[in-house]
């Protein structure tokens, strides 16, 4: 196994964690060792007559205050977390980002579906009122790069900045493609990704997919690998990390590595061909130069489908054996986040590599008998942790997976 | 030996045309394919012109499954990817299919049919109605811009790294980029690259017109896009999309591919400055084609040729100017510069995948484009922007170059293989 950091060819030195467990890492953190639920009745707007009543909300989140004061109208609130986020996850880092050569920091962020609900306002106008009345900020605030480009410009960030939209991949694949900046001439980006489309017209367009629970009651919505599982629920928020190329600076910085990292693409509902899931995590792995013993917990997509589900507990069970690897998926607390939802998987993981503990996974209770894993139920199991293999999944066939090594920052207080 | 990406094949649907010929028909030719929006009623808009594409999706190969499932936009890239392939001669079921990836870049995704089923379910905007079952059900498929790059996965069977890259008007660019990326590292032999937009509807045009970033010469549309022209007055939105075949060369001449082009260079920055303004040294744009000219080992006095972004504000064609100059000094008064927005309009994120076809077109036939519709030269744009009439000359390296929102600049390098 690859156990030396200069062998990294990125570290995550910073994370900011705006999520329904929690606004700020240790918050979330602490929700999700609790098994504390981020998930309730939607509060943003009247969800009565819809059939999804439930989501992720972030609570406790307003952008006045923590977004700068000429931005909260020009964005929306998608980007409105990202920045704070970032915010966050730079001061986290404790870089001295004056130090660094600015065409050398970048930042790629995921994002699924844009600013949703400033989209739908902006329609609002544009049908009710005409053209003239849609505002300026429309151009710079729907679409998908918004997010990226008000992080550059804040940080003054002149590398070659990124926004890959792979839907709920997205996470890791921006985290994918900043590891491939960090090998090349960047030496720091600020990487992962938000997402917040809990609106009117956004509930519709998800409700669309056919995939969410509509379930009433908030710990039994969302359950994957579960004899229940009837969908997911849908959530908004996500995480901002630090990336930055290993050195002598990173040193006691690091939260963990990006040990692997692999992207495929699955299609064998259409082509009958066996799934890709199997074969992306053993790429990930090979990168990491890791044999599947290796892999101390699993941070798994967790789809909460009866289909997609069984093809996860395949393919872990193919790569590790049956029960041969701690499976959890703390996600069950924020419902999906889509862009912000592999991004928050991968900064749980990483506190879980620093603190020697496998966070539980709450909700599911009774297993299906395809889904031969050690999920990790009831309570957390603490444990010394080397690695984590955290898989994302995206609609329509996305398929990612990436192996993150434990780093050099002192543990917390748990 | 370093891995090089090469184009063996080329699709394109464009304003003016669907297919590369008529595509390179109307380059060749100067003509310019912007006129009065046709596609709505844009009578009550400050900008009522567009380089919209005469596009009949059956007609183009598409089943009525296929045309009811995807967005225009897909429409687009699917049509580009099959012609692509076609052409490249590339048999992909001698391939595996976990080494095929696809790199596609969009700037607004599937917005006609996010806007189009707004209407539906907003009853016009008088009323939400909160049935979610008024939605048609692809509606989901609209909302995630990584639609676009799943279609052309579907497409070609891909396994592979699959990504929509979607950063503003550099899309297809950064996708190309991408896509050359993948293939220089070693994570895919072979990738679809390009980029799609179908951004025609009433509140893309309602955006522009908000900060008045279109051209308002609705009485003389068909030379309304006059990049690099002192009388200019604004960009032409357009739609279209090219799609590319990359393989690794060395593949490509094992099998004997007609090779356009090599990807030999990108750069790319970010100004860090304002979301739409340009500072006017043009110095990340330029930081950019440096990145690219180092990637493929070339010198200024190496290049023959400059595709601009040219999009016909009078920031942009300032800042690239500058740009060019700072980055090529004396060369940029020496090498033709033109910007095909004069002819097939800005359609925003896929115009960037659309230039490098262009580009890789422009070696091949070692014919320059021109800038259409330049009659009054900006004393302050004093390069040789090939106005009017294209240019027969000898191609070995040309650089295309973009420009977006969110201050991303991009440069690719491509040279006569």
């Amino acid at each position: 196994m690859n156990t030396s950091t200069a062998g990294a060819a990125a570290v995550i030195t910073g994370m900011g964690v705006i999520a329904p467990t929690g606004v700020g890492t240790e918050e979330h953190w602490q929700a999700v060792l609790a098994g504390k639920t981020g998930i309730g009745r939607i509060t943003r707007f009247d969800p009565s007559g819809y059939p999804v009543r439930l989501a992720g909300e972030v609570a406790g989140f307003t952008a006045k205050g923590q977004v700068p004061a000429r931005l909260v109208p020009q964005t929306d609130r998608w980007t409105h977390l990202a920045l704070a986020a970032a915010d966050a996850a730079v001061a986290d880092s404790a870089v001295d980002l004056a130090s660094l050569p600015e065409y050398e920091m970048a930042v790629v962020t995921a994002s699924s579906s844009g600013g949703t609900e400033f989209g739908q306002h902006e329609m609002e106008r544009l049908y009710q009122n005409g053209p003239s009345w849609v505002g300026a900020y429309q151009s710079i605030a729907w679409f998908y790069a918004a997010t990226t480009g008000q992080v550059s410009i804040r940080h003054g960030m002149r590398g070659p900045c990124g926004v890959v939209c792979t839907e709920q991949a997205g996470g890791l694949d921006a985290v994918g493609q900043a590891r491939r900046l960090l090998r090349g001439q960047s030496r720091l980006v600020v990487t992962g990704g938000t997402d917040s489309s809990l609106c009117p017209y956004g509930l519709v367009a998800q409700l669309a997919n056919g995939h969410l629970s509509s379930a009433e009651d908030a710990d039994r919505a969302y359950l994957p690998f579960d004899v229940e599982a009837a969908g997911y629920v849908p959530g908004e928020g996500g995480a901002i990390l630090v990336a930055e190329r290993p050195g002598p600076d990173t040193q006691g910085r690091a939260y963990g590595r990006v040990l692997g990292y692999a992207a495929g693409f699955d299609q064998s509902a259409r082509t009958g061909r066996r799934p890709v899931l199997a074969g992306t995590i053993r790429r990930a792995l090979d990168d990491a130069r890791c044999v599947p013993d290796d892999i101390d917990v699993v941070f798994a997509d967790a789809a909460a489908d009866p289909h997609l589900d069984r093809v996860e507990a395949e393919a872990l069970a193919e790569v590790f054996g049956t029960h041969a690897v701690p499976v959890t998926a703390p996600k069950t607390l924020t419902g999906r986040l889509y862009g912000g939802g592999a991004a928050l998987d991968v900064a749980t993981a990483l506190l879980a590599l620093r603190d020697g503990v496998v966070p539980h996974t709450v909700g599911p209770t009774r297993l299906r008998s395809d889904c031969p894993l050690d999920l990790v139920r009831d309570a957390p199991r603490e444990r010394p942790l080397r690695t984590a293999l955290v898989v994302a999944r995206g609609y329509g066939g996305f398929t990612s997976a990436m192996v993150l090594g434990r780093g050099d920052r002192p543990a917390g207080d748990i | 030996m370093k891995r090089r990406a090469v184009v063996t094949g080329i699709g394109a649907v464009a304003p003016g045309g669907v297919g590369r010929e008529a595509f390179w028909d109307l380059l060749s030719a100067g003509r310019t394919a912007t006129r009065r929006i046709s596609m709505f009623d844009a009578s009550a808009f400050r900008s009522q012109i567009a380089a919209e594409v005469d596009f009949d999706p059956r007609a183009a190969g598409l089943s009525a499954r296929e045309v009811r499932r995807m967005d225009r936009g897909a429409q687009f890239a699917v049509v580009s990817t099959r012609e692509a392939l076609a052409d490249s001669g590339v048999d992909l079921a001698g391939f595996d299919p976990g080494r095929v990836g696809v790199s596609i870049g969009s700037a607004v995704g599937c917005t006609m049919g996010l806007e189009q089923e707004y209407e539906v379910l907003s009853n016009g905007g008088r009323e939400w109605l909160v049935d979610h079952s008024h939605g048609v059900p692809h509606l989901y498929g609209y909302m995630v811009p990584s639609t676009l790059a799943a279609e052309v996965a579907y497409e070609v069977a891909a396994e592979g790294t699959v990504a929509l890259i979607s950063t503003g008007c550099t899309s297809g660019l950064d996708a190309v980029g991408h896509g050359m990326q993948l293939i220089e590292e070693g994570s895919a032999d072979v990738v679809l690259a390009g980029a799609t937009d179908a951004p025609l509807s009433p509140i893309t045009s309602a955006c522009f017109d908000a900060i008045t970033a279109t051209s308002p010469n609705n009485d003389d549309a068909a030379h309304a896009s006059r990049p690099f022209d002192a009388r200019r007055d604004g960009f032409v939105l357009g739609e279209g999309c090219a799609v590319l075949v990359l393989e690794d060369e060395e593949a490509a001449r094992r099998r004997g591919a007609r090779i356009y082009a090599r990807l030999s260079g990108f750069g790319a920055r970010s100004n860090a400055f304002h979301m739409t303004g340009l500072k006017p040294d043009g110095r990340e744009m330029a930081e950019a084609i440096r990145v690219a000219l180092d990637g493929a080992e070339l010198n200024a006095s190496d290049v023959d040729y400059i595709n601009a972004h040219g999009s016909g504000t009078k920031q942009n064609d300032r800042h690239e100017t500058a740009a060019f100059k700072r980055a090529l000094k004396q060369r940029a008064y020496e090498v033709p510069v033109s910007s095909i927005k004069s002819m097939v309009g800005h359609s925003l994120g896929a115009i960037g995948a659309i230039e490098v076809a262009a580009c890789a077109l422009a070696l091949d036939r070692q014919v320059v484009p021109p800038t259409a519709n330049l009659h009054h030269p900006d004393p302050e744009c004093d390069l040789d922007y090939v106005p009017l009439v294209a240019r027969e000359h000898r191609l070995d390296a040309v650089l295309s170059v973009g420009s977006g929102f969110g201050g991303f600049q991009s440069a690719m390098v491509l040279t006569r293989p």
